[in-house]
């Protein structure tokens, strides 16, 4: 096996944003595996980061304003009549 | 209901399928739009010809790519056309995502990071962080914001987000840990309570 060079936890944590999007390179990935198996302080930073992107996920996007809301219902409806009246016109 | 079959109600006419995809698309349409235009204004205006396109039928959905995926790449490729913003300087060094000084000389964590299990067990907690995170998403600097909202938020490739906002993969990826990076650290003032 060749010899994986020990990282430290500044280190590690520098690789584990390429780590969780699955483009570490073997090399790097093996360096930061054997780092996470001994430490338990960057093990729990990558459990915060997963933790982190699942709550990001569960936030949703920004809610529209009401007001917004009807102005583009407002062009949909205007839309729709404009197409019937070309429709009653043919 | 799925976004394509709400498309194909829309399509016929079923102002509340429009109302649904709306809600739904139309603040992340404007924020996309936002990175390439100058002002909120002309990027709602981007936002809402794309909805008028694809009413018209000037845009048409076929399924190769998902209906977002394709909504979104409309929305980008408007305001690309219709933007007079400058070409952005993208940093492409990767800063620490943590604080230098919570390392020691030696590199090791001073004090490890807060478990946030607890936190996420606890429904109320629950609740505040969920408000706690959608601020921290608001506040971060704007290509940060768009990179996770389209990672994150709505599900997209990074490779997707890339080709959306005219980044290159390599630093798509750096953009998108220094957002992760950001919100994680408001997420660790709440689990410590320190509000």
């Amino acid at each position: 096996m060749a010899l994986v060079k020990d990282i430290n936890c500044r280190a590690a944590v520098r690789l584990i944003g390429d780590y969780l999007e699955g483009r570490l390179s073997r090399r790097d990935r093996r360096r930061l595996e054997r780092h996470l198996a001994s430490c338990d302080a960057c093990s729990a930073y990558l459990e915060q980061m997963r933790a982190t992107i699942a709550l990001t996920g569960q936030v949703g996007p920004e809610d529209l304003s009401e007001q917004a809301l009807e102005d583009l219902m407002d062009v949909f409806d205007r839309f729709r009549r404009e197409g019937d009246a070309g429709e009653e016109g043919a | 209901m799925d976004d394509e079959e709400l498309l194909r109600r829309f399509l016929g006419g079923d102002r509340d399928a429009f109302r649904t995809l709306v809600q739904r698309y139309q603040t992340v349409l404007i924020q996309i739009a936002r990175y390439y235009v100058n002002s909120t204004a002309t990027a709602e205006d981007v936002a809402q010809d794309t909805w008028i396109a694809v009413l018209k039928g000037a845009e048409r959905f076929e399924g190769r790519a998902s209906f977002k995926t394709w909504l979104f790449r409309i929305v980008a490729n408007r305001a690309r056309s219709t933007g007079t913003r400058e070409k952005r300087q993208i940093p492409v060094d990767p800063t620490d995502p943590v604080a230098g000084d919570r390392f020691n000389v030696e590199g090791m964590w001073k004090e490890a990071p807060t478990s946030f299990a607890d936190l996420l067990a606890d429904a109320q907690a629950n609740a505040e962080l969920a408000h706690a995170v959608r601020r921290a998403i608001a506040d971060l600097p704007e290509l940060q914001r768009s990179v996770v909202t389209l990672r994150d938020v709505e599900g997209l490739s990074t490779s997707e987000v890339a080709s959306l906002l005219d980044l290159s993969e390599a630093n798509a990826r750096v953009v998108l840990h220094r957002g992760r990076a950001h919100i994680r650290e408001t997420v660790e003032r709440v689990a410590k309570g320190d509000r």
